[in-house]
C-alpha cells in the first residue's frame, strides 16, 4: 500500500507528460474542425450559374454518376489564395484529368466573371453561391476548402485552405488516390 | 451638470450594443422570437474565430448562421431544432457546450473524478495522521517511567 502511494506521484507525472507531449505535436492543428461531412452522403444544394458566366450551375446530382471521385472547390475571387490555388487546380484538371466543381461563395458575379476571364476556367460546373447557404449546407469555415465527393456522392475528404505547397499538394493528392481506390465502407 | 448626466445616459443606453455583433438587418420584429435567437446564439460557436459564440462575432460565417438561426425560428422550429440544424452541418463543435456521450466522458467526469480523489486521498491521509497521533500517546509504563525519571532530576537539583 505504502509502496503503491509512493509510485503515485510518478505515475500522474507520466500521465500529464503523456498529455503534454500529445500537445507538442507539431502536427497536431488544434484550429481543426472535423468535418461531419467525411463519410456522409453530399449535402443537398443546388445553385444557378453565375450571371454572365458561359458554364452551367451546379446541385448534388451534378457529383453523381461519374465513376471517379470528383473534386468539389469553394473558391471567391476576393479570396487571395485562391489565387494561388486556382493554378494547382488547374493543373490536376490538365494533367490528371480530375473532373473539378466549383462553388463561388458569396462573391459578385462580375468579379467572378472577370477572375476567370483573366485566369482561365479549371471548372466543368460553377455554381453561384450568392447568400452562403451552400456554403453552410457543406460545414464551410471559409474559403477555399476543397472536397473529394466519391462517385456515388459520399464525401470522402475535405481540405481546409489552399492547396497550395509541396506539402499540401502531396497531401490532397494522397487523399485522392486513397479516394480512387475507395469502394464503399470506410475511407 | 445637467451635459454629464446626459452624457451618462447616452452612455448606458449604448451598453446593451457594444456587446455583440448583431447588425440591426438581422434583427427580428418578433422580440420573444429575437430573444430565442440571442439565446440560441451564445450557445453556437463561430466556426472561424473559435471560441466566440457567433452572437459576438463579426465573421461573415457568424452573420450567415444567425441569420439561418433566425430564420429556421421564423420557420416554426423549436429552440432545440435550430441547434440540431446546425449541429448536422457543423459537428458537435459548433456547441459552446459539449454532449455528454462516450467521446465526452473523460470531458464531463474528469472533474468529478479528480475531486473525489482529492478528496480520498485527503481523508486516507489525515486518519494516518490521527492514527499516528494516538499512537504517539505514551503508555502507562512509559507515563510512569518519566514520573520517575522527573522525580530523580528534581532530586538532583535541590
Amino acid at each position: 500500500m505504502k509502496r503503491a502511494v509512493a509510485a503515485l506521484p510518478i505515475l500522474i507525472a507520466l500521465v500529464f507528460g503523456a498529455f503534454f507531449l500529445w500537445g507538442l505535436n507539431p502536427d497536431r492543428d488544434p484550429n481543426a474542425i472535423p468535418s461531419v461531412l467525411i463519410t456522409q452522403s453530399a449535402p443537398d444544394f443546388d445553385l444557378p450559374a453565375i450571371e454572365g458566366v458561359d458554364v452551367p450551375g451546379l446541385s448534388r446530382r451534378d457529383l453523381t454518376g461519374s465513376a471517379e471521385p470528383v473534386l468539389v472547390n469553394v473558391f471567391a475571387s476576393w479570396c487571395v489564395p485562391c489565387r494561388a490555388e486556382h493554378a494547382v487546380l488547374t493543373r490536376m484538371v490538365e494533367r490528371d484529368g480530375v473532373r473539378l466543381f466549383g462553388i463561388n461563395y458569396k462573391d459578385k458575379p462580375e468579379d467572378a466573371r472577370a477572375w476567370l476571364e483573366n485566369l482561365g476556367n479549371p471548372y466543368e460546373r460553377i455554381g453561384s453561391d450568392l447568400n452562403g447557404r451552400a456554403g453552410i449546407e457543406w460545414g464551410i469555415s471559409g474559403v477555399p476548402e476543397t472536397f473529394i465527393v466519391a462517385g456515388d456522392g459520399t464525401v470522402l475528404y475535405r481540405y481546409v485552405g489552399p492547396v497550395v505547397g509541396a506539402e499540401a499538394e502531396e497531401k490532397f493528392a494522397t487523399a485522392l488516390a486513397q479516394a480512387r481506390t475507395w469502394k464503399g465502407g470506410n475511407p | 451638470m445637467k451635459w454629464i448626466s446626459l452624457a451618462a445616459a447616452i452612455m448606458l443606453a449604448a451598453l446593451p450594443f457594444t456587446a455583440h455583433a448583431v447588425e440591426p438587418d438581422e434583427i427580428l420584429d418578433d422580440p420573444a422570437l429575437e430573444a430565442r435567437a440571442r439565446e440560441i446564439s451564445k450557445d453556437l460557436r463561430c466556426v472561424v474565430c473559435q471560441n466566440q459564440d457567433i452572437d459576438s462575432s463579426n465573421a461573415g460565417v457568424a452573420r450567415d448562421l444567425r441569420l439561418l438561426v433566425r430564420e429556421r425560428l421564423v420557420a416554426g422550429d423549436t429552440d432545440a431544432e435550430v441547434i440540431e440544424f446546425v449541429r448536422a452541418r457543423y459537428g458537435d463543435f459548433v456547441l459552446l457546450k459539449p454532449p455528454f456521450k462516450p467521446g465526452t466522458y473523460a470531458l464531463w467526469l474528469a472533474p468529478a473524478v479528480l475531486f473525489l480523489f482529492g478528496a480520498g486521498t485527503a481523508i486516507v491521509v489525515l486518519r494516518n495522521n490521527r492514527k499516528r497521533l494516538v499512537a504517539a500517546k505514551l503508555s502507562d509504563e512509559d507515563e510512569r517511567m518519566v514520573a520517575e525519571i522527573l522525580a530523580t532530576e528534581k532530586g538532583d537539583k535541590s
